[in-house]
């Protein structure tokens, strides 16, 4: 049985990753329904909490919810100055006085939906913490892989990028491990965080000489707000060396497939042609993303909660 | 009630549900997970087998609108509808095991509304049990059981269970309540113990 709260991929087994995901598969069908929309949830309120800029997610949790028939209040701030604890206590403080069932939670912080966890009643589900952790993200990719190759065991993946500022990448680190895939990561010496192979990860710098060993390339967004301070020397050098081009993707295996958490910077780490082409995984990634969050609200939401 | 007690009264319900719709036109069925979508295509082979012609068929998972979600102690897993069919000014007949306090064919009736406007719904149960606490009636019914409300039924049929028979068995702490849901697959071993307590007072 999952905790109260999904604050982190890190601590699920294998037996809790796989409920997440075969729940998930059953809220497609309630997707593709005349009236997508179960009674599941009525009544319940739930909060999204967005301290940091975010489309898809946001929308991705607040359809989930609605899909649930629960009521869905949504809070973004977008500020690049980090809040305090002391505030985000306060928020706390005021969440439980609107008696709100269920809060999600992104925060630059890594440990911020802990903090709220820690001091609330209601549900708390990680929606990413700082460099952290970002649960619905790895396990929507972990449910679009199992789709796509009907396992997941032995399967190899190679995440591309900016492994140092990735909590999704970290997220995804951790469940594929779980459920028994090989995880290379491949990126620039400086985007790599020392002592990563503790994580049980083979570290590669060049993607040209790995690219064709690998059934899933998972693209990273290069989080250009964060690259001021010169971790690489050029876009046009990342793009050179470790973007999904046009030409380097057809070294990757007949099989093989295209993700990328999003939003994409086209033309930098994936090509247009790449994201939107026949490899490609992306779309699917997002329809996925809500049936995910469906399955993580009525897991967390649905039973009584203890 | 054995086997062929169950046949029978399959037989019987096929029967009422064509005179009473006038043949088979229109006709769907739908059964309710688990146990319901076992019994509805047995009532759909019957039909088959007597008016050759094969009817559409779904199933409903009503986990999700379910009244009671909030006193089950963790979410359920849910299994998944399939209505692969238009619904629309269609004649469903709803299938169940065990007819009870209705709330679980309230649930249903919901779900089924969701998929589009039929033209009627009707609702056939192998098992009649009463005690409803909802104004909800079986418009066929194999057999109509008094029972205590300590009581359980239990129906147990092949392609879950391995064998065919219902047992009404009186209130042990261990077992749910079997329309709680949850606890409704036994385990093999459980089996077992039931159909011997079952015996007894087999109905």
């Amino acid at each position: 049985m999952p905790e109260k709260n999904l604050l982190g991929i890190e601590p699920l087994g294998a037996e809790d990753l796989n409920r997440y995901l075969d729940q998930a598969d059953n809220f497609l069908g309630v997707l593709e329904r005349p009236i997508p929309i179960v009674p599941a949830l009525r009544g319940k309120t739930i909060i999204t909490l967005f301290f940091e800029p975010s489309t898809r997610t946001q929308i991705s949790f607040s359809i989930a919810a609605k899909r649930l028939s629960a009521d869905v209040v949504n809070f973004s701030r977008a500020t690049s100055s980090v809040v305090k604890g002391e505030t985000l206590l306060d928020t706390a403080k005021n969440i439980e006085a609107m008696k709100i069932d269920g809060v999600i939670i992104r925060h630059s912080v890594p440990g911020a939906a802990k903090i709220l966890a820690d001091h609330l009643d209601a549900f708390v589900i990680n929606a990413g913490d700082g460099g952290h952790e970002h649960p619905t993200q790895a396990l929507l990719d972990l449910m679009t892989i199992r789709q796509h190759f009907g396992r997941i065991k032995g399967l190899k993946v190679l995440i591309v990028g900016d492994i140092a500022h990735s909590r999704v990448a970290r997220s995804n680190i951790f469940g594929l491990k779980t459920l028994g895939a090989e995880v290379g990561i491949c990126g620039p010496p400086t985007l790599i965080p020392r002592e990563i192979e503790k994580l049980g990860v083979q570290v590669f710098c060049s993607l040209d000489e790995v690219i064709k060993e690998f059934d899933v390339i998972m693209a990273l967004r290069i989080q250009l707000e964060r690259q001021k301070s010169g971790l690489f020397p050029s876009i046009r050098e990342y793009r050179n060396f470790y973007g999904l081009t046009r030409e380097r993707i057809k070294k990757i295996k007949p099989h093989g497939v295209i993700m990328h958490p999003g939003p994409t910077n086209r033309g930098i780490e994936i090509d247009p042609e790449v994201a939107d082409g026949n490899k490609s995984l992306i779309l699917r990634q997002v329809k996925n993303g809500v049936a995910l969050r469906m399955a993580v609200l009525f897991i967390h939401a649905g039973g009584k909660i203890e | 009630m054995k086997e062929s007690d169950i046949r029978r009264a399959l037989r019987r319900i096929v029967h009422e549900i064509i005179e009473a719709n006038k043949g088979i036109r229109n006709l769907a069925l739908v059964g309710i997970k688990r146990r319901g979508d076992f019994i509805a295509q047995r009532i759909a082979d019957i039909i088959k087998k007597t008016e050759g012609k094969k009817i559409p068929i779904g199933a409903l998972d009503i986990t999700l609108y379910r009244d009671d979600l909030q006193l089950v102690s963790e979410a359920p897993i849910i299994e998944g509808t399939e209505i692969n069919f238009d619904i629309n000014n269609k004649i469903i007949v709803l299938v169940d095991d065990v007819l009870y306090t209705g709330r679980t064919i309230r649930a249903a009736i919901e779900e089924i509304l969701d998929f589009g406007r039929p033209k009627k719904i009707q609702l056939a149960v192998l098992i009649d049990r009463g005690h409803r606490e909802l104004p909800i009636q079986a418009d066929f019914a194999g057999r109509k059981v008094p029972t205590s409300k300590k009581e359980i039924v239990d129906v147990f049929i092949k392609e879950t269970d391995g064998a065919d028979s219902v047992v009404i068995h009186s209130y042990r702490k261990k077992q749910k309540d079997t329309k709680s849901g949850q606890g409704k697959t036994p385990r093999k071993t459980k089996v077992k113990q039931l159909f011997i307590t079952g015996e007894k007072n087999n109905a």
